[in-house]
């Protein structure tokens, strides 16, 4: 098999598995959008401040020790003790929980019924807000976040690609783990949404609020279990990204990736979130595989955006949206 | 009691139709007008100018230009850091290889290139709406910013890839350069804004802006109607990519004198103008500028505050900073949904027929 | 319209002038934004040798050091609010730590008269002090560092670069670009192929640019990233099993925050410096006892001794030495902006002076002249050892390549100078 084959296809599994990264942040957006009509513009932000929560509590970060310390002079900054992993992700989702709570509360109960570009606007104010209370709380230094997940090149799959081709592929472990913690995330989402109780309320609401309005579901609960479960995805996000790169700032621009996604796979739809996910994954990767050495490189960042557009032109409501009807 | 209408009789649709039909209301402008103008420009020093007017100017043109395509057109777009580094890279271009025209021109010109810039991308608008077509125009933002830091030609083949903008002057004052006073690149901006201003409105309640509104409401109702998409749609991609240019071009030439692509117009400043439409109030031409004053004056005023008189600690204070404005954000949203300019409309009513509001 | 000229009356008071009096050092620190992990210690040590200064020498030639802090956010048009709100404070000198907040200061110091210090970064043409008057930027400049890189990377490989290959991996901008140029003369001198891969910001994504390296096997590795791009970079380099004492950083990706985040994986990856890494100087044991002890550090104080922290202390230090030439020229210990500038160009390190502020061996010892802003251009090699979490030196300071370095230098300053019609000083 020629060389440049077989690095292709080394670079179509990477795409597929970074796709799968990407579609998991996108369904944080998508879950929302779909209860609520909310763009939720802070998924990203809440992202980061999952990991900056998990972090914090697995350390035994005291919150706002640095407030805490400029207003009363202490010096206080751990409380010593280190929480294990899976008891401080319980923790952050029951923060998450409560975070979901407080901005139903204080922020889309006040909204309801607003057109779709103001509620867009609340999720931005939502953004700034986390971004600073996250910061506040926690500090704003690198983190190291480590959960036990594996990282590094899977020998298994170096070796027998190797014997197969003569060319080791290389799988990130982490990817590996990724995938499959995603796909089993969005397996129990569509179990959950399609055989629940209040999966189908969810769907209900989805339909039309009135309606379930009429029929007794409640409002106010489902829209606090679509943030719940939207930023229990976004943790899981936060845990796999942060894994690679410490948890910082930049988390928050992930939300910037799954933008392509949604407009490719529609913003309403789970399965267009994953497919539309992989579609991008494995688009990037191969055009900066092929054409990128030839202009220059560094086109991931806009060649997804023109990869979506170019569908767009075709499936105006995205691969799996809702298809348009318009009247007059 | 404050707006007394007593008297204040319209003989004429012309009359009747005037941006500011009440009488206080326009004695208020012409104030206004007369204090920017004739008062500031005496008082200001660097500070007041490059912290604080030069921002709140440049980027009311950005907001103006965004409000025509997004709250006028209803056309959503992401793209105005990539248009705005249109502009900065065309008058750059054009600063440099034609030294011994005006400044003026070249910031026009530049304008003009973004304008069809930004008709080349909104294009795929006749197809695409909505949201979609909001992160459809990321494309272009992503995309403009990588050609101008891929192509060497854009920053004259430089080894650091930025541009500077060389001292240029008009009546032989300089208003770009290091050596500009205070208030010349002051004056040089609001007459700019001033200009943009009034084209926009006028444009925006003629026809053209009918046609606009009409597109906005409903596409297909206005195709319906007699008013052409393909028409309105480019038309207000074009307008609006003229204005974002050349808040591009003030930007780069006069405020920074400094830029580069993924730093000065990344994705961010996108977001910024659109928050400031958002916030301002979309359609509205003073929503342009009250949002922009917004989102500029209120950092350095509660950095000021938390920083110079309370003396927090500076990072404190940047985290406080975003706290504060996101809570504002969503709390004028709830009090207001349609932005600054509808919260002065309801003020300005109430103030109408106060004290006997029955 | 309105709301402006309310705000105006309500900014009227908060723009109150700052007191002159003291020696003022502005610090246009970062601990906010995307480089803020980057910022914070440089920020701390910066503030804590003044405080040093201050508390154990009763300042600088008996004035106060005063250390305004303002946040940038690493974002050019708060860099530019923060120079405004400060130049007028009588602020004797600007490191702000940003390449575009540099870009942005350079014809505006140039035409308010105060002297801009860009250690390490900035524009490395700067080094011309004949078209730059304003502009510092020893001891050493980007095109130093890839050049030391190479002759490390040459003597790594037994005295000859024939031809290997060496990839610049690098952050897509203006600072990432910056060696592109030097890398391919060297390249045509040494024999050796180049090529570069760059990495959009934020660069939270990195496989297509590491699996694209692990096709070309390269046998060298430079790399200029900053931000988050550091962490992923060393992580991906420890997944595809790179040999990490090939792999070789820039001083902004060399940093303990670049490399814990990769654990073990990161052990024996190189970074250049061109100061002193640890904490086993005497200064750090004064700045222990008089400034974090007392409570007084700039930050939590957990950063003593770090990379960041000590390129900040640093930064203060040649800042203190330049103003203690410049009250011993003048012969009054007020110093303005210009006399700072004019000690800045005269500026002298040797063994005895670092030796005197508690820091001996601690960076290179160079001369700065009105032709030469950019000092010697000495740099050293450092390596991470990942079981005792700490960066140390593996040579000494060693010069760059001269003879490269310096046409470049003339040619771009040359561009500026033509294109900004800049009159040539030094005559």
């Amino acid at each position: 098999m020629p060389d440049q084959l077989i690095f292709g296809m080394e670079v179509f599994l990477n795409g597929l598995m970074a796709g799968v990264l990407y579609a998991l942040v996108a369904l944080g957006f998508v879950l929302i959008y779909k209860a609520s009509g909310i763009f939720n513009y802070a998924q990203g932000v809440m992202a980061l401040f999952s990991a900056l929560t998990l972090v914090g509590i697995m350390e035994g970060q005291i919150p706002f020790a640095h407030l805490i310390n400029a207003i009363f002079g202490t010096e206080l900054h751990h409380f010593g003790w280190h929480v294990p992993g899976i008891l401080a992700i319980v923790l952050t989702m029951a923060v998450m929980v409560l975070l979901a709570i407080c901005v139903q509360k204080f922020v889309f109960r006040h909204l309801v019924g607003q057109e779709p570009i103001i509620l867009f606007m609340a999720t931005i104010g939502l953004a700034y807000f986390l971004e600073g209370v996250g910061d506040l709380m926690w500090g704003s230094e690198i983190k190291k976040l480590d959960v036990g997940l594996p990282q590094g090149i899977n020998l298994a799959i170096d070796e027998t690609t190797f014997g197969w081709f003569g060319y080791g592929f290389f799988i990130d472990n982490l990817d590996i783990v990724a995938t499959i913690i995603a796909a089993l995330l969005v397996a129990v989402l569509v179990i959950f949404a399609q055989y629940t109780k209040q999966g189908r309320a969810m769907r209900a609401v989805a339909d039309d609020h009135q309606a379930a309005l009429s029929v007794g579901v409640s409002l106010n609960f489902i829209w606090v279990m679509v943030w719940s479960v939207a930023g229990f995805v976004a943790l899981v996000a936060g845990i796999m990204w942060g894994t690679k790169s410490g948890v910082q700032f930049s988390l928050s621009l992930i939300a910037l990736k799954a933008l392509p996604v949604l407009m490719l796979g529609g913003f309403t739809s789970i399965p267009g979130a994953i497919v539309g996910g992989l579609i991008i994954g494995v688009g990037e990767k191969l055009f900066e595989f092929a054409i990128g050495p030839l202009v220059g490189g560094a086109t991931e960042n806009w060649f997804a955006y023109v990869l979506a557009l170019i569908f767009l032109v075709f499936r105006p409501q995205g691969l799996f949206g809702e298809k348009i009807i318009e009247r007059v | 009691m404050f707006y007394r209408e007593a008297g204040d009789f319209k003989t004429s649709y012309r009359e009747d139709n005037q941006t500011f039909p009440i009488k206080f209301d326009r004695y208020r402008y012409y104030s206004v007008m007369f204090a920017a103008f004739a008062v500031v420009p005496f008082l200001i020093n660097d500070y007041w100018v490059n912290a604080i007017f030069l921002p709140f100017l440049i980027y009311s043109i950005a907001a103006i230009g965004l409000n025509i395509l997004t709250g006028y057109c209803g056309q959503v777009s992401l793209g105005t850091g990539g248009f705005m580094a249109v502009g900065a890279y065309g008058c750059y271009k054009l600063m440099t290889a034609f030294p011994e025209v005006s400044i003026l021109i070249h910031v026009i010109l530049a304008g003009g290139v973004t304008g069809m810039v930004c008709v080349l991308f909104g294009l795929p608008s006749l197809r695409i709406k909505g949201f979609y077509l909001a992160v459809a125009t990321l494309a272009a933002q992503f995309f403009l910013v990588w050609l101008f830091n891929r192509v060497p030609w854009f920053y004259n083949y430089s080894a650091s890839g930025q541009i500077n903008a060389p001292e240029r002057t008009i009546f032989g004052i300089a208003v770009t350069g290091p050596n500009t006073q205070a208030w010349a690149t002051y004056l040089f901006c609001l007459v700019i804004v001033t200009v943009c201003a009034l084209v926009a409105r006028n444009l925006t309640r003629g026809m053209q802006g009918r046609q606009w509104m009409a597109i906005r409401d409903m596409d297909i109702a206005a195709e319906i109607i007699g008013v052409n998409p393909l028409k309105a749609k480019i038309s207000a991609f074009a307008v609006s990519g003229f204005f974002v240019g050349i808040a591009g071009a003030l930007l780069f030439a006069v405020y920074l004198g400094a830029a580069e692509a993924g730093d000065s117009f990344g994705i961010t400043k996108s977001f910024l103008v659109l928050f400031m439409i958002i916030i301002g109030g979309l359609g509205s031409i003073f929503g342009s500028f009250a949002g922009a004053a917004f989102l500029v004056l209120l950092p350095v005023f509660l950095k000021n505050v938390l920083v110079g008189w309370l003396g927090w600690p500076t990072d404190m204070a940047a985290h406080l900073e975003f706290i504060i404005v996101g809570a504002l954000i969503v709390i004028f949203l709830i009090a207001e949904p349609h932005g600054l300019a509808q919260l002065w409309r309801v003020a300005k009513e109430k103030l109408r027929l106060w004290p006997f509001p029955h | 319209m309105k709301l402006k000229l309310a705000t105006l009356a309500l900014g009227a008071t908060m723009a109150a002038a700052p007191v002159m009096a003291d020696l003022v050092f502005p610090s246009l620190s970062y601990r906010t934004g995307p480089f803020a992990a980057g910022g914070i210690p440089f920020a701390d040590g910066y503030a804590d040798y003044f405080t040093l200064l201050n508390e154990r020498d009763g300042g600088i030639g008996g004035e106060m050091a005063s250390v305004p802090e303002c946040e940038t956010a690493y974002n050019t048009e708060k860099g530019v609010e923060c120079y405004e709100a400060t130049k007028d404070s009588g602020a004797l000198i600007y490191q702000p730590l940003s390449t575009g907040i540099t870009y942005q200061l350079i014809p505006k110091v140039t035409a308010d008269g105060i002297p801009l210090h860009t250690m390490g970064y900035g524009r490395t043409s700067a080094k011309n002090g004949k078209v730059f008057s304003h502009v510092f930027n020893y001891p050493v400049n980007y095109w130093d560092g890839a050049s030391v890189g190479v002759n490390h990377f040459m003597k790594q490989a037994g005295g000859s670069l024939e031809g290997k290959k060496i990839t610049l991996l690098h952050f897509n901008g203006a600072y990432g670009r910056e060696p592109i140029p030097t890398l391919e003369a060297l390249s045509a001198k040494h024999g050796f192929d180049f090529n570069a891969i760059p990495i959009d910001y934020p660069g939270q994504e990195q496989k297509s640019q590491w699996l694209q390296i692990r096709r070309e096997r390269p046998d060298f590795i430079l790399f200029w990233g900053w931000g988050v791009m550091n962490q992923v970079a060393v992580q991906e380099a420890a997944n595809i099993r790179f040999p990490m004492e090939n792999f070789m950083g820039i001083w902004w990706s060399g940093s303990e925050n670049d490399v814990i985040p990769a654990g073990d994986g990161a052990n024996g990856y190189k970074s250049l410096q061109f100061h002193n890494v640890g904490n086993d100087f005497p200064v750090f044991d004064d700045i222990q006892k008089y400034v974090v002890d007392a409570g007084k550090a700039a930050g939590a104080g957990d950063q003593v001794g770090t990379v960041l922290y000590n390129r900040g202390v640093y930064a203060a230090f040649l800042a203190a030495e330049a103003a203690k030439q410049a009250q011993a020229a003048n012969g009054t210990s007020a110093i303005d902006a210009s006399m700072m500038r004019d000690a800045m160009e005269s500026l002298e390190i040797t063994a005895a002076t670092m030796e005197a502020a508690g820091l001996p061996g601690f960076g290179p010892e160079f001369k700065v002249s009105c032709e030469n802003h950019g000092g010697d251009g000495l740099a050293a090699v450092g390596q991470w050892d990942a079981a005792s979490q700490s960066w140390s030196l593996i040579s000494d300071f060693e010069p760059s390549d001269g003879s490269v370095i310096g046409p470049l230098v003339d040619a771009d300053s040359a561009a500026y100078a033509e294109e900004n019609k800049v009159a040539m000083s030094c005559n």
